[in-house]
């Protein structure tokens, strides 16, 4: 067989998009898809026909990346669009964010599941507000690597000095944010310099390209496998005469490693017992790890079901009815104190009531508004909030899947806000020039 | 270094799993849409290994135009069978007798539009509250912003600017009565995924899908087979080509691609090579730029 299974070693990079209006980033998306061959010649004619009958002149890259009607009458990116390339190294999926309207429900939903985000600046405007704004949320959502792309260096003569200027800049901001790993690229997306290939007119700059960058980049630690924790989804219990007494309990594993021999404790009845056997997609399984989606049988017959979760015995969660979270808000109804919700966690759902909003962010400036405790549309804040049943969680800095929630209305059902839990109340707020990245 | 390290195959895999397990403890009657496509097998096995060693948990419900390919038909009945699925079909034929849909004008109507008429009365008719699809979010750009929970009001629609947002892994499918939910657990997936996983796991798929001589029409850049559903128009002519498809559907509209692809390795490498995307065979698509957006509002799959 002439096989070309390299893809059977290939991994996953999943990362957001972010900048001001015109700063380039649909020209960079264009490219990166265009360079990896994930753009088809029936998609450029679509786009070259729509970009006619509009009477542009210029290849409209952004009607390829802009895929609703009414995002195209009115010229804008309304939502969260997944895009998707691959490269003989790694699969990507670009969470692409609008950087305008809805930018923090857009961009908090694009980070929630991304291993790395790519703010872009244009080196002429240099860091603006809105490149605060888009790297404060990345580090809200503990993504662990940032790559801050100065665009448009052909207009600043690929100068070195203008590059080295916006990335002292940078650093000093960020050195507020707690993203571990950060770094700079200077690049050209209209002209291609440094997006796939090393740039020729930037002979100073020598890392590598943004594509090798994307390929490279290590993401093997970035989930918690230490705090062994499985939610449990759903039993599985069939019901026939040769699986009689099969009974095993499904779930994606949400932090550490379980395997068979393993003593574990079910929560919240605190019952133990040990774990028989985990069955993966592709069978029997010794060791099980985040994130996979496993079912697991114990040697003891005791009861489990949804929202209930395994873990080992010497490690367990925090179990706590009032937690503290950075909340960001979506909906168009403010919230509420004293206001009821459906808070989901895990695979769990319980009601919860706002007890206070602690502070409310300028995720401008990154400064607490002072005196103002009102959190609507877009906003982002700290709260108390009080569960009715003990939430099995941990700090969203340890583990994102167990630190992670939203709420949602008990009446329409719609989404309206997503939190990340810091812990339990504290009888003293930091200082009141600091904001949380939601760790502590 | 860590060694805990999952393929991108293996991710979506789980991933995949995951939405199949919560559409199952989320809803109370929830149902797998099959095409017998390959998006639709693959959605069966991981169905399978999902629920495993129980039988799947739901039904798999086909929305039959009549305009079918028999192997695909045949493929099926088989795939049906050796899965011990509960298989369910609803005709759009029955839907136009019935005066609920009406066939399109003109020579060789399709009935992808109509597919929606019949398949919301099956929601309706079963009390259906989630419909699994393998729609990805690769295949056209009205998908992209597609969740993998999908809410649609009680005439079926889709909003799309009304979305509900999508974190982590928390999957929001509550809703009022008569409500439904489209779930996308391959949402994901890129077609050259899809193909790498059948290959991975050596599924069978319906014969159409490798090169084979078949006698098409060329209709302005899409090659339409020869069958009794396509009429020809003055000056067209069948011709016998080295074909192959890329997806199956309402025969009148799913075109063949000339392809010398005969097995799963050469499939992969022309995918890999390929310049147009598989939904670009499609006549359907081609009506107007929104066409696909259209049709998803008004409750297709
Ligand atoms: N000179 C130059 N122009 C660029 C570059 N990247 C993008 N542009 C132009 O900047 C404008 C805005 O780009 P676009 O990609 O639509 O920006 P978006 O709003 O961030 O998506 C367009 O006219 C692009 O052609 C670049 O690297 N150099």
């Amino acid at each position: 067989m002439s096989t070309d299974t390299r893809y059977l070693s290939m991994d996953l990079l999943r990362f957001t998009t972010a900048g001001s209006v015109d700063d380039g980033k649909s020209t960079l998306i264009g490219r990166l898809l265009y360079d990896s061959k994930a753009i088809f010649d029936d998609q450029l004619e679509a786009i070259e026909r729509a970009t006619e009958q509009r009477g542009e002149d210029h290849l409209n890259l952004s009607l390829l990346t802009d895929g609703l009607r009414a995002e195209r009458e009115q010229g804008i990116t309304i939502d969260v669009a997944y895009r998707y390339f691959a490269t003989p190294r790694r699969k990507f999926i670009i969470a692409d964010t609008p950087g305008h309207i809805q930018y923090t429900r857009n961009m908090v939903t694009g980070a929630s599941t991304a291993n790395l985000a790519i703010v872009l600046v244009d080196a002429r405007k240099g860091i603006v507000e809105q490149t605060c704004r888009h790297s404060f949320i990345a580090a809200l959502l503990r993504i662990q690597h940032l790559v801050l792309a100065v665009n448009k260096m052909d207009l600043v003569d690929w100068s070195e000095d203008r590059f080295n200027e916006i990335v002292a800049e940078y650093k000093q901001f960020a050195s507020r944010l707690e993203i571990p790993d950060i770094r700079f690229i200077p690049l050209s997306a209209l002209h291609g310099d440094n997006v796939v290939d090393r740039s020729t007119h930037m002979p100073w700059y020598h890392g590598g390209s943004l594509l090798y960058t994307l390929e490279t980049v290590y993401i093997g630690s970035d989930l918690n496998h230490v705090d062994a924790r499985f939610p449990v989804q759903t039993v599985i219990r069939p019901n026939s005469d040769e699986h009689h007494d099969f009974r095993a309990f499904a779930g994606r594993i949400a932090g550490g490693v379980f395997k068979p021999g393993d003593d574990v404790v079910a929560l919240p009845s605190g019952i133990g017992s040990r774990i028989k056997s985990i069955h993966g997609p592709a069978g029997e399984l010794s060791e099980a790890f985040a994130p996979m989606s496993v079912a697991m049988t114990l040697e003891d017959n005791i009861d489990l079901s949804r929202g209930d979760m395994v873990v080992k015995a010497n490690n367990p969660p925090q179990a706590t009815q009032d937690i503290e979270a950075m909340l960001c808000w979506f909906s168009e109804k403010k919230l509420q104190p004293g206001g009821k919700y459906l808070l989901r966690h895990t695979t769990r759902e319980s009601k919860c009531v706002l007890k206070a909003v602690r502070y409310k962010v300028d995720i401008n400036t990154l400064h607490r508004k002072a005196g103002d405790l009102e959190i609507g549309m877009n906003d982002i804040g700290r709260v108390h909030l009080r569960v009715a049943h003990p939430l099995l969680c941990d700090s969203y800095q340890r583990n994102r899947a167990t630190g992670s929630f939203i709420l949602v209305d008990e009446f329409t059902h719609a989404t309206l806000g997503a939190g990340m839990i810091i812990g339990t109340p504290m009888s003293e707020l930091p200082g009141p020039g600091t904001v949380e990245m939601g760790g502590l | 270094m860590s060694t805990y390290h999952l393929t991108h195959l293996a991710q979506l895999e789980h991933e995949a799993i995951f939405i199949l397990r919560e559409v199952f403890a989320q809803f109370e009657r929830p149902a797998l849409l099959f095409s017998g496509g390959k998006d639709s097998i693959v959605m069966v096995r991981l169905a399978q290994k999902a629920f495993a060693p129980s039988r799947l948990p739901f039904p798999l419900v086909h929305v039959d135009t009549g305009h079918n390919f028999p192997e695909t038909i045949r493929f099926r009945d088989q795939m049906v069978e050796a899965v011990g699925a509960r298989l369910i079909v609803r005709y759009v034929e029955d839907s136009i007798r019935a005066g609920r849909a009406q066939e399109e004008k003109g020579l060789n109507p399709s009935r992808n539009g109509l597919q929606t008429v019949t398949l919301l009365d099956a929601i309706e008719e079963f009390k259906f509250d989630a419909c699994l699809g393998g729609a990805r979010r690769d295949e056209e750009k009205a998908r992209a912003k597609e969740r993998f929970f999908s809410h649609r009001d009680e005439f079926g629609q889709w909003d799309p600017k009304n979305q509900r947002p999508e974190l982590w892994n928390l999957f929001n499918g509550r809703k009022h009565p008569g409500e439904h939910f489209r779930v996308f657990p391959l949402s994901n997936w890129t077609e050259m995924d899809v193909w790498q996983y059948i290959a991975q796991e050596r599924l069978e798929i319906p014969s159409i899908y490798f090169a084979h001589r078949r006698s098409v029409v060329n209709r302005s850049g899409v090659l339409l087979a020869d069958t009794p559903f396509i009429s020809l128009l003055p000056g067209e002519r069948f011709e016998e080509k080295q074909v192959r498809f890329r997806t199956v559907g309402d025969a009148t509209c799913t075109g063949a691609v000339e392809s010398s692809a005969s097995n799963l390795d050469e499939i992969i490498q022309e995918v890999a090579s390929a310049r147009v995307t598989e939904r670009g065979a499609r006549a359907d698509d081609k009506r107007s730029e929104t066409a696909m957006e259209d049709r998803k509002k008004a409750g297709y799959f």
